[in-house]
């Protein structure tokens, strides 16, 4: 096993470039490094870009010598979901659909981390077009949870979770239409933050579903998370917290709410013991710690699905008359069935999500956050179609979407970290999730979290 | 369009189209799409106002 999250952060290794302790050159090989140990067993890569990652990263280094500062990310070795466009690189979505063209432009993501001085890695592997959590079904095979190959890595941003918890990358981006990054950074013990609706740019990105799409990190850190998000919304990080370990709130301040109703109805053991002493930990650092409700939360799945479903044909639609072997036969399937949803029934899932959306909104009245299990259960085992949930056992995709689906319906900020592990050494997520519009504020909050729960 | 009348129109295209396999998807829909017009939110031309206004 060879998870790397105590290793240096971004701010750390932007330091030591900096002062010459290290060079961009020998962070990527260590990052090719990894790629060569685990790699081929994780499958966490469909493209390794070695010849020019290595000269993106002399060129950092000639930069940096020289007195050129593009900030935290120069030099820093960074993997991209294999739906993000770079110039003159296929973007295969995981999908034999696609083909191998080149992509003609960066995506606008790629374009800033390129402005930020960032060293792209490669692209790596997820579920076929992020049409599933499992990182299973994919042209290009499964992905493998690093902690225990024979289980899933999550999905859909699966490769990008292993490439950043065994150190393949020191980052990496993904997309987030119903958990596709909350999920994995939590089956694989890392962050994973999905921002507010809109706050980052999906130009260049292969859609899922348009209005439940979101682009965002995956990182070892929130401090990490904090970076990546600045850069890729286009923002200038605030000069007095660069670092934001070094800028921690005062958790005392703090309100969270924590919605039991529906959340908490259907979790593993282990998980509900975890999320439950993560609290209690919190509530002793000083946070204010109460329930809230979100009347229709049990509504979330039947809503989701009647506004992802149409979302994903009107996009797959001429593709998928034209060469339908071309999909792994259950993302086929799920597609072609999407097909079927009648417009009124569409219609009355936006008028749910209204109505989720002011719910949503009303809990977070009086509390700065919510905080909520990412997953209610640890890494499924690849292949397995339902797992154990109490006395019952549940459709992997069902219970695997039933926490994260809600923010993605809403546009709310969200962010998984890691607060424990099973007795057979899985990771488990907290869920932490703030108000609209307000993402950095949700950062800074993950970060106090996170140094609580660490101590 | 209820959603009995729906399924079956749904799985008999599906047949006919090939795609036996689309069934327990189909009928998973159709689960939701009950659960979704049984919601109180949902307004109606000939029954008073919603309990819950989404807005």
């Amino acid at each position: 096993m060879s998870i790397q999250t105590h290793a240096p952060g971004i701010a750390t290794l932007a330091t030591r470039l900096r002062s010459g302790e290290t060079t961009a050159a020998g962070i990527l090989e260590s990052c090719f490094e990894q790629i060569a140990l685990r790699g081929s067993e994780l499958n966490a890569f469909i493209t390794v870009l070695t010849d020019s990652a290595r000269a993106q990263s002399h060129a950092a280094d000639r930069e940096i010598a020289a007195g050129r500062n593009r900030g935290p990310l120069h030099g820093i070795p960074i993997s991209l979901k294999d739906l993000i466009d770079v110039e003159e690189v296929p973007t295969t979505a995981a999908s034999a659909v696609r083909g191998h063209r080149p992509a003609l432009h960066d995506a606008r993501v790629v374009a800033r981390l390129r402005e930020a001085g960032a060293v792209i890695v490669g692209k790596c592997n997820m579920h076929e077009f992020a049409f599933g959590t499992t990182n299973e079904d994919s042209a290009f095979g499964p992905a493998r949870n690093p902690i225990d190959p024979t289980r899933s890595p999550g999905g859909s941003s699966g490769g990008s979770a292993i490439a950043v918890a065994t150190g393949m990358s020191i980052a990496s981006i993904g997309s987030d239409t119903g958990g596709s990054i909350r999920i994995p950074a939590a089956a694989c013990g890392v962050v994973g933050l999905k921002p507010t609706y809109g706050d980052i740019s999906c130009e260049g990105v292969v859609p899922l579903s348009r209005s439940l799409d979101h682009v965002g990190p995956l990182t070892r850190t929130v401090g990490d998370a904090w970076i990546l998000y600045h850069v890729l919304a286009g923002k200038a990080l605030p000069a007095d917290s660069q670092d934001l370990s070094r800028a921690p709130i005062n958790l005392s301040s703090v309100r969270v709410g924590v919605p039991r109703a529906y959340f908490f109805d259907k979790l593993d053991d282990e998980v509900r013991a975890c999320i439950d002493d993560a609290l209690a930990r919190l509530a002793t650092a000083g946070v204010r710690v109460r329930d809230v409700n979100i009347a229709h939360a049990a509504d979330t799945a039947p809503i989701y699905l009647h506004v992802c479903f149409p979302e994903v044909a009107a996009y797959h639609a001429q593709t998928i008359e034209r060469c339908p072997a071309d999909y792994t036969p259950p993302v086929r399937h799920r597609i072609e069935a999407a097909r079927y949803v009648l417009a009124e029934d569409y219609v009355r899932a936006e008028r749910g999500r209204v109505c989720l959306r002011h719910e949503v909104d009303s809990a977070l009245d009086a509390e700065d956050a919510l905080m909520l299990p990412t997953l209610p259960v640890p890494a499924p085992p690849l292949g397995a179609a339902t797992v154990p949930v109490g006395d019952s056992h549940e459709p992997v995709r069902n219970i695997m979407l039933r926490l994260t689906q809600l923010f993605n319906l809403t546009g709310h900020p969200a962010i998984s970290i890691p607060v424990g592990r099973t007795s057979a050494g899985l990771p488990i997520g907290l869920q932490i999730v703030g108000r609209r519009g307000e993402t950095p504020a949700l950062l800074r909050l993950a970060a106090a979290c996170e140094q609580a729960l660490q101590a | 369009m209820t959603v009995d009348a729906w399924l079956q129109a749904a799985l008999a295209d599906a047949a006919q189209r090939g795609l036996p396999e689309l069934k327990p998807i189909l009928e998973a829909l159709a689960a939701a799409t009950r659960a979704l017009r049984a919601a109180d939110w949902n307004d109606s031309a000939s029954a008073p106002p919603p309990s819950v206004k989404p807005e």
